[in-house]
C-alpha cells in the first residue's frame, strides 16, 4: 500500500505527455527509480510518514462514508461539548460534530496539497525548461522576474492575492499556483541549463532530433530528480499555506471545514473549550511531520550524496 | 567590490518598484470602488456625484499617474487613512505597532540564534548519538509544524497543565515568554539543521585533522578551528530567518494577543483594509530586500574566499 505513493508521486511530477513510447533510455532510468524506491522502503521514518499520508488520502477520499454526521449538521442543544461517546471529539460552537469536521478537513488539506502542486508543476516546469533551453533575452527576463518574486515573502504574496480574489478553494489553488511555480521553474531552468551542453544532447541534435524531442525526451527526463524532490516538499508547504490562510480567515469559506480555520476559531476559546483547537492542531502537526519525513526520505533516496 | 555593492544597490530600485507595482495592481484589481454605493440595493450615484468623487480620490487620472501618486506618497510614508480605524492614518498605526513587533522579533531571533547554534554544534560533535537526535527532532518539529499549531500546544502545556505563563497579553515580561518561544522555534530549527551540516563538513576537513594532529585537545579544535569556519555559511540564513520571523509574527501576535503590526495586519485582512494591507506588504518587502542585501554583503566581508 505504501509502495503506491512514491510511484504515483513520480507520475504526478512527470512532465512528459508521451508516456506510451518508452524505449531504451527508459530501461536505465527505471532502474534508477527502482533503486530509489528500494532506498526509500528501507527508510523507516519515511515509510512511517508514507503510511500516514496513505491513511490521510483514504480518509480524504472516503470522508462521506467515514464521517458519522454531515459536516454542516448542527445540534443547538449540545454546543461546545467535550469529547463523549456520542461525539468522540466533542462539538463546536454550533453543535457540529468535531470528528466529522476533522475528517472532511483532511479532504481540503489533501486536495490543496496535491492539487496545487499539479498546477505549480504545469506552470513552473515548462517555463523553467524553455527559459533554460532558449536562453537569451527571455531567460534574462525570467531570472530577473524570479529574483523579484523571491524577494517577496511567499506567504505575504499569497495573502495579497487572496485579499484580491476573496476566500474560497479555487482561489487558494490560483494563489498558490501563481506564487509557487517560481521555485520549480528555477530548479528546472538550472537543470536544463546544465544538461543542454552535454554530449549526448549534442548527439541527439546531430541525429536530427527536433526541439520538442530534445527537451521532452532527452533533457527533462534527466532533470526529473530535483523536480520530484521539490514537489514532495511543495505538498506540505501548500497544506501549510492553506491552513495559515484559513487560520487568519482568508482561506476556505465556511461552512467547509478546514483544520487551519478550526484552529483559528478554536484558539479564541482555548481556556473554556480546549478540544476545539487541540484536535485540529494535532491533525496539522501530524500531517506536516508525515510529509516532511517522507520528503526527506525521497530526497535521500533519489540523491544519496545530498544527505 | 565597490562595483558589486553599487550594482546590488542599483538592483534594489527595480526590485522595490516591481513590488510596489505588483501591490498596486493587485489592490487596483480588487472588486469594489468608492464610486459604488456602500449599502446593497441602494440607489446608484448620479454621474455628477461620481465625477466629483472620482476627482476627489484622483480616480479620474490614468492608471500610470495614479501609480506615480501612490509611489510619491509611499516614499514619504503616507499610505492614507485606515479603512477600519477611520480616524487614524496607516502611518500612525504602523509607528505605534511596529516597535512592538520589532521587539518581539528581535527577542525571538536572539533566542533562535543562541539555542539553534548550541543545538547544531552539539548535534555535530555528538553525531548519531543522544544529543544529535534531540536537536534533529527539535529542529524538524520547529521547521515542519506551523507556529500557530505549536502555539496551541505551548499554551496547553505551559498555561493549563503547568500554569507558568499567561495565555496572552503584552503587559509584563511574563507575557513575552510564550510568544517569543513560539516565534523562535522555526528559525531555531533552521539554524540548528544548517549549523549541524556545516559543522560536520568542517570537522571532516583537512585543517581540522591537522589541528588534531598537532595534539590539540577537543575543545580548542571544535571552538577555535571548526566553529569559526562553520559559522560563515550560517550567516546566509539570516535573510530567510527575517522572513520566517516576520511572517510568523502575524500568527503568533494574533494568538497571544500581542498589539503588534502582525495582529493589525491579520485584522486588516478580514476588514479588507486595503491601505493597511498595501503599507504592510510593501514596507515589509522593502525591509526584507534591504536585509538580504546587507546579509549578502556581510557574507562577502566575512568569508575571505569570496571575491567579487
Amino acid at each position: 500500500m505504501a509502495l503506491s505513493t512514491p510511484a504515483s508521486g513520480t507520475s504526478l511530477a512527470s512532465p512528459r505527455p508521451v508516456a506510451g513510447a518508452e524505449a531504451d533510455a527508459a530501461v536505465r532510468s527505471s532502474s534508477l527509480w527502482r533503486d530509489a524506491v528500494h532506498r526509500l522502503l528501507r527508510n523507516r521514518l519515511a515509510m512511517a510518514g508514507g503510511v500516514v499520508i496513505v491513511l490521510l488520502c483514504v480518509v480524504a477520499i472516503f470522508a462521506d462514508v467515514l464521517a458519522p454526521r454531515p459536516y454542516t449538521k448542527t445540534n443547538f442543544g449540545r454546543l461546545n461539548e467535550a469529547p463523549s461517546r456520542d461525539y468522540p471529539l466533542g462539538t463546536d460552537q454550533l453543535g457540529r460534530d468535531l470528528f466529522s469536521r476533522m475528517i472532511y478537513g483532511a479532504r481540503v488539506s489533501m486536495l490543496v496539497g496535491l492539487g496545487a502542486q499539479i498546477i505549480v508543476v504545469l506552470i513552473g516546469v515548462p517555463i523553467g525548461a524553455l527559459s533554460g533551453y532558449l536562453g537569451g533575452r527571455a531567460d534574462l527576463f525570467l531570472t530577473r522576474f524570479i529574483d523579484v518574486m523571491y524577494a517577496f515573502p511567499r506567504l505575504l504574496f499569497v495573502i495579497l492575492v487572496m485579499s484580491m480574489l476573496g476566500a474560497g478553494l479555487t482561489n487558494i489553488f490560483i494563489a498558490i499556483g501563481l506564487t509557487g511555480w517560481v521555485g520549480i521553474a528555477r530548479q528546472t531552468r538550472a537543470q536544463v541549463l546544465a544538461l543542454k551542453g552535454k554530449e549526448y544532447v549534442d548527439a541527439a541534435r546531430g541525429l536530427g532530433a527536433g526541439f520538442g524531442r530534445l527537451l521532452g525526451r532527452h533533457i527533462l527526463p534527466n532533470a526529473l530528480t530535483p523536480i520530484v524532490v521539490a514537489v514532495t516538499f511543495g505538498i506540505p508547504e501548500a497544506i501549510f499555506t492553506e491552513a495559515a490562510l484559513s487560520f487568519i480567515g482568508v482561506g476556505i469559506n465556511p461552512p467547509t471545514p478546514s483544520w487551519g480555520q478550526m484552529v483559528g476559531e478554536g484558539q479564541q476559546y482555548i481556556r473554556s473549550y480546549w478540544h476545539l483547537c487541540v484536535f485540529p492542531a494535532i491533525a496539522i502537526a501530524v500531517t506536516m511531520l508525515a510529509f516532511t519525513f517522507f520528503g526527506d526520505g525521497v530526497r535521500d533516496a533519489l540523491d544519496p550524496k545530498l544527505k | 567590490m565597490f562595483q558589486y555593492v553599487a550594482s546590488r544597490l542599483l538592483w534594489l530600485i527595480p526590485t522595490v518598484l516591481a513590488m510596489a507595482l505588483v501591490t498596486f495592481l493587485v489592490m487596483h484589481a480588487t472588486p469594489g470602488s468608492p464610486l459604488d454605493p456602500i449599502a446593497e440595493g441602494a440607489n446608484p450615484l448620479s454621474p455628477e456625484a461620481q465625477k466629483v468623487l472620482a476627482a476627489h480620490y484622483g480616480l479620474d487620472k490614468p492608471l500610470w499617474q495614479q501609480f506615480g501618486i501612490f509611489l510619491a506618497k509611499a516614499v514619504r510614508g503616507d499610505f492614507g487613512y485606515s479603512f477600519v480605524y477611520k480616524t487614524r492614518t496607516v502611518a500612525e498605526i504602523l509607528r505605534q505597532t511596529f516597535p512592538i513587533s520589532l521587539f518581539l522579533g528581535s527577542m525571538a531571533l536572539a533566542l533562535a540564534v543562541v539555542v539553534g547554534l548550541t543545538l547544531g554544534i552539539l548535534a555535530a560533535v555528538y553525531q548519531n548519538r543522544g544529543w544529535d537526535y534531540v536537536s534533529v527532532s527539535l529542529a524538524t518539529v520547529g521547521v515542519a509544524v506551523p507556529n500557530f499549531v505549536l502555539a496551541v500546544f505551548l499554551i496547553i502545556l505551559f498555561s493549563f497543565v503547568i500554569p507558568l505563563f499567561p495565555t496572552g497579553g503584552w503587559d509584563s515580561p511574563r507575557n513575552w515568554v510564550l510568544p517569543t518561544i513560539t516565534l523562535a522555534l522555526a528559525p531555531m530549527g533552521i539554524i540548528a539543521r544548517f549549523t549541524r551540516a556545516s559543522m560536520l563538513e568542517v570537522i571532516r576537513a583537512d585543517y581540522t585533522l591537522t589541528a588534531r594532529a598537532k595534539g590539540l585537545s577537543e575543545m580548542p579544535v571544535i571552538f577555535k578551528h571548526a566553529l569559526k569556519n562553520a559559522l560563515i555559511p550560517v550567516v546566509t540564513l539570516l535573510g530567510p530567518l527575517f522572513a520566517a520571523v516576520g511572517t510568523g509574527s502575524f500568527f503568533v501576535e494574533s494568538i497571544f494577543r500581542v498589539p503588534g503590526m502582525g495582529r493589525y495586519f491579520v485584522e486588516s485582512m478580514t476588514g479588507r483594509d486595503y491601505p493597511m494591507i498595501m503599507a504592510v506588504v510593501l514596507s515589509y518587502g522593502v525591509f526584507l530586500a534591504i536585509m538580504n542585501l546587507v546579509v549578502d554583503l556581510a557574507y562577502g566581508a566575512l568569508d575571505p574566499r569570496i571575491r567579487y
